[in-house]
């Protein structure tokens, strides 16, 4: 009887309600796209993306609280408009301008920019500008791979990046009050960072289109609006780049806009936030220095007046 | 009016105004005191089960502060409806102004209790934050309009006085539409909207010194 099987499972390794919950969830939604003419079922394929140290513990946010409660202005300034109105975009074809300071600058595919990458899950806490949180299972790989990937020239300092610009499909960027495309910019270093991703999915699906489908940025320390949604340049700069908030009204939103309790926006605190999903009774919790990731990116930020002058 | 233009109008079948009227004649004002707290409980359900938004908290004050200033623009319109279309809501007018008392206390207190709820940081937001320091002062205008929307205190007060002290009104909704603009991240279009349709029925109101002296 040597060599028998012996059944080394625990419950441990059951799959949990909550996930497999989840999982219906997420296939009720892709059913319900794909009547809708959205996506075919197979784009709905599990990413297998590996799990990364950078995860917090924190239990995610549902499916539907991550694509139901949105802020998306090319598709209308309501929580819900993302999700009412982002089914209207065509992700596939997607390329990306890589240009400016890169040793091979070039519209590289969707295809391209994925070719050998390792996507990891990365559950991130996701702070609002607007003092509104989530945790977000992410799945992406690091900025700085592509950006190695592309070759940096020494003089680069900043990245810009932009959102595309299609107002037939975003019916947002009809209206003017942005101007459009919508862009932001990051430093050299903080791009660099092993804490910036691209992400091209959540809950190991592809990125739904309300969160920035295809491929997005996320920088879990800085508030929501850094992280550029549906990215279709990413230029390599020696000035700091434009950065549409910070454009649009400076004295509120700075260049930097790292998540800070202590810097208050002029029309409202930023010392609590209230997490998305909690009912109505949910108490506001105290926001973290760089949003929970000071120890990693802190010092990023040395000697820097972080509430007058680099907020 | 001549004769002659009286009986033409009799002859006339009935206008879109008098049809309106005709028909709210017919609707006793209290109605309105039954029907329109309806949204503000099924809202309070939707939120309290979960199935209104992802934050219900934000999702109920935008609705309840929403639907107030709504209310209260619509008040606004009554006298500008009856003197261009001859449409006469006028016996709402009571029941509609505290309607939209209601909702604006409901707004308030959704903010109050279940969004900030910390007396400190309640203060600190009236004092720090304009936005906000200019919508409880159009709530406070709103208090004294409420207190005396009764019979009672028509008498009391006189009409002179009580449609002088009723002005607040104009102030009042003003103050909500600022507030409206001024909490959102842009220029959005909505509030924008409801500022333009206040300033207009507001400019409805004012008495032109030129048109004042071509009547006499």
């Amino acid at each position: 009887m040597a060599g028998r099987w012996k059944n080394d499972l625990t419950h441990a390794d059951v799959t949990p309600k909550a996930a497999f919950l989840n999982r219906r969830q997420v296939m009720a939604g892709a059913g319900a796209l794909a009547a809708a003419g959205g996506i075919g079922g197979a784009a709905w394929a599990k990413l297998n993306a590996k799990p990364s140290q950078y995860s917090i513990s924190e239990e995610p946010n549902s499916l539907q609280d991550i694509t139901t409660y949105n802020n998306f202005y090319e598709f209308g300034t309501d929580k819900g408009d993302p999700a009412r109105h982002a089914g209207a975009l065509t992700t596939d074809p997607w390329s990306i301008t890589i240009d400016g300071l890169v040793e091979k600058p070039g519209e590289y595919s969707m295809e391209q920019i994925m070719e050998g990458v390792e996507l990891e899950e990365r559950i991130y806490r996701f702070r609002c500008v607007e003092a509104w949180s989530m945790i977000v299972p992410w799945v992406g790989f690091e900025l700085a791979d592509l950006l190695n990937r592309v070759g940096v020239k020494p003089e680069a300092k900043y990245v810009a990046f932009e959102t595309l610009l299609r107002p037939e499909e975003m019916q947002g960027q009809r209206r003017q009050f942005i101007d459009w495309p919508y862009r932001e910019g990051l430093r050299l270093d903080e791009a660099m960072h092993p804490l910036t991703i691209m992400a091209t999915g959540l809950y190991d699906e592809p990125m739904p289109k309300q969160n920035g489908a295809p491929i997005r940025l996320v920088v879990p320390w800085k508030y929501g609006f850094k992280s550029i949604k549906s990215v279709v340049r990413i230029s390599l700069v020696e000035e700091e780049p434009h950065a549409s908030w910070n454009q649009l009204i400076p004295r509120e939103y700075g260049f930097y806009s790292n998540v800070n309790p202590e810097r208050s926006h002029p029309r409202w605190s930023q010392a609590k936030e209230r997490r998305v999903g909690g009912g109505l009774f949910a108490q506001k919790i105290p926001t973290l220095m760089f949003n929970g990731y000071e120890d990693e990116v802190a010092s990023l930020y040395e000697g820097m007046d972080l509430i007058n002058e680099h907020f | 009016m001549p004769a002659g233009t009286l009986a033409a109008s009799r002859a006339k079948p009935m206008g879109v105004a008098q049809r309106i009227n005709a028909w709210t004649r017919r609707l006793p004002a209290w109605v309105l005191y039954v029907v329109m707290p309806v949204p503000a409980v099924l809202w309070f359900l939707q939120a309290l089960n979960g199935t209104l938004s992802s934050e219900p908290i934000r999702a109920l004050e935008h609705l309840y502060g929403e639907l107030g200033l709504q209310i209260l623009i619509f008040g606004l319109a009554i006298t500008p409806l009856r003197r261009f279309t001859k449409i006469d809501l006028v016996k709402f007018r009571r029941a509609i102004g505290l309607m939209a008392f209601l909702y604006i206390t409901l707004h308030l207190l959704v903010w109050l209790v279940l969004d900030v709820g910390d007396l400190g940081d309640i203060w600190r937001d009236i004092v720090k934050r304009p936005y906000i320091t200019i919508g409880m002062a159009g709530f406070l205008l709103l208090i004294p309009l409420a207190w005396t929307s009764n019979n009672r205190m028509v008498r009391k007060l006189g009409p002179i006085k009580w449609r002088r002290l009723h002005k607040l009104t104009y102030p009042a909704v003003l103050l909500g539409g600022i507030h409206f603009i001024m909490l959102a991240k842009t220029w959005n279009l909505e509030p924008m909207l409801y500022n333009a349709a206040i300033v207009l029925l507001l400019a409805l109101r004012l008495k032109f010194p030129v048109r004042r002296a071509s009547q006499a």
